[in-house]
């Protein structure tokens, strides 16, 4: 084989791969669009009327996951299932945001962490790299994390919005969250550096509680639930 | 946290957190899974750094050795000296197919693509000093397939195979041109004449190679794109310099210019082609 015959070989490779990275990022721009719209809906829960109806903004939010179900179906067909990883960073992004706007929905409607099984299922993907086409356990966990933080303004404006009760709730669970990521060996990663950003929320959480306690704000409605 | 921080958010709180905090909760569960799993992830991306690193090392030998080809007579005894080393290279990727058995190769190509670059450079060079040629992808490849013997019952033999990615052959390739290139240099140190051309026209083959590529291909390319225009510059003004006083310098004599010229040419501000 020639030297020229070699190159346009590897060339004809290189622009198949250009190719389906095109494909690959037009889909995935449509559901950045509708990870966007999912979140415009679910922030509205941080306005003083929006802790009122938050089920009705979770059935909505649950309506748009149908949309991101087909665009996933779509975005398995572009490219061979074995080669998730060599296009993995296009969408990583992306399913990151799902994972949490997932984990977000779930913890309005239940208060508890989504597991990965139901975010895939969410999703419209799988599990297991074996099965197809996956949620990585480092993008969910980095989605659960990016709940996190959301959660710590929660608590905040909960407070505004006169529910001193619901950042008590938040605390454990934000606690229990750094109690199991705490389980991690993380790497010098993008995890690690996401994860190194929960104490923060963590601390503003804490800040909450502590004025809530301090003015015996949270006692008072909770032992007026108790009567 | 500091930890006054930590004494000022109640007592209440603590005791609360306790209580969820056991280590039957779904979550803490769930994350033992994940704790596994990460680490088996981590540790298989470990081992295959330092294959990577230890088939580096080896192929950088070789590529060192096969430039002694330059000053001996017996050209086809360090090129077999050379081919054993590499059946020990061979060996090592072998160890890294093993690894990626059933995994997705792309998830850890980070972790052993310098080595397999560096293999493919000594490879491409030996393959060069024996034909003239360039190795294509397919030779490469067709000499990493492993037979293993699985030691479980049965005793099904089983095949294993290493595919170097397109890239990782382009990139091996690229710096391959710089091994050439010191190799034209120091042929001309020993008098040798036709070496240098034979270099400067397979070299430039490359250089256009890479030019029909461009920026299509990934940013790596076109970083060494750079490196590669330099050293065909040094060999292109070898060739010259031997064509313009190869006639009335005595031979021992050119050692000298070379080495003064591949001084100058060292400069990175050298305008490019």
């Amino acid at each position: 084989m020639s030297v020229t015959e070699m190159f346009s070989y590897i060339q004809g490779f290189l622009s198949a791969d250009q190719d389906i990275r095109e494909d690959i990022r037009k889909v995935v721009q449509v559901l950045e669009q509708t990870a966007r719209e999912i979140l415009t809906v679910l922030q509205s829960v941080h306005q003083p009327s929006g802790f009122k109806d938050i089920p009705s903004k979770c059935l909505k939010a649950r309506e748009l996951f149908c949309t991101v179900r087909n665009h996933t179906g779509e975005l398995k067909t572009k490219f061979p299932v074995e080669q998730y990883y060599r296009y993995h960073e296009h969408w990583r992004f992306v399913l990151q945001r799902l994972a949490f706007l997932a984990a977000f929905v779930v913890y309005l409607e239940s208060e508890s962490l989504v597991t990965r099984e139901d975010v895939a299922e969410i999703l419209g993907i799988e599990v297991n790299r074996e099965k197809g086409f996956h949620l990585d356990v480092e993008d969910y966990l980095a989605g659960v994390l990016i709940l996190a933080s959301e959660l710590s303004r929660l608590a905040v404006n909960s407070v505004t919005a006169g529910d001193y009760v619901r950042p008590l709730r938040i605390s454990n669970f934000i606690n229990e969250l750094d109690y199991g990521f705490r389980l991690l060996n993380l790497k010098n990663d993008p995890l690690r550096k996401r994860y190194d950003g929960l104490k923060y929320d963590l601390k503003k959480i804490e800040e909450v509680v502590y004025d809530l306690s301090i003015r015996g704000l949270a006692k008072e409605l909770e032992a007026g639930g108790d009567k | 946290m500091s930890k006054r921080e930590d004494d000022r958010c109640g007592r209440k709180l603590k005791t609360e957190a306790e209580v969820c905090m056991n280590p039957d909760s779904s979550v803490i569960a769930a994350f033992k899974v994940f704790q596994q799993e990460l680490d088996t992830k981590h540790d298989k991306h470990e081992r295959l750094v330092k294959i990577s690193r230890d088939v580096t090392i080896e192929s950088k030998r070789t590529i060192f050795l096969l430039h002694r080809v330059t000053s001996v007579p017996d050209v086809e005894e360090i090129l077999t000296e050379a081919d054993v080393k590499l059946d020990a290279v061979r060996q090592k990727i072998g160890q890294i197919a093993e690894e990626l058995k059933g995994e997705d190769l792309h998830q850890f190509h980070r972790a052993f693509t310098p080595g397999i670059q560096e293999y493919v450079e000594a490879v491409s060079f030996h393959h060069f000093i024996r034909h003239r040629t360039l190795i294509s992808l397919e030779e490469i490849n067709a000499r990493l397939v492993f037979m293993r013997e699985n030691k479980g019952e049965g005793e099904v033999a089983c095949v294993l195979t290493f595919q170097i990615t397109p890239t990782d052959y382009l990139l091996g390739v690229a710096d391959l041109t710089g091994e050439l290139m010191r190799m034209c240099i120091s042929s001309v140190g020993n008098g040798d004449i036709d070496t240098p051309f034979q270099l400067s026209g397979f070299l430039r083959q490359i250089h256009d190679g890479f030019s029909y590529i461009g920026n299509t291909g990934p940013y790596e390319v076109s970083k060494k794109l750079h490196t590669l225009r330099q050293s065909l510059g040094k060999v292109e003004d070898a060739c010259y310099t031997l064509r313009v006083r190869g006639s009335e310098i005595p031979k021992h004599m050119l050692v000298d210019v070379f080495t003064s010229r591949a001084a100058t040419h060292l400069d990175p501000d050298e305008p490019m082609v």
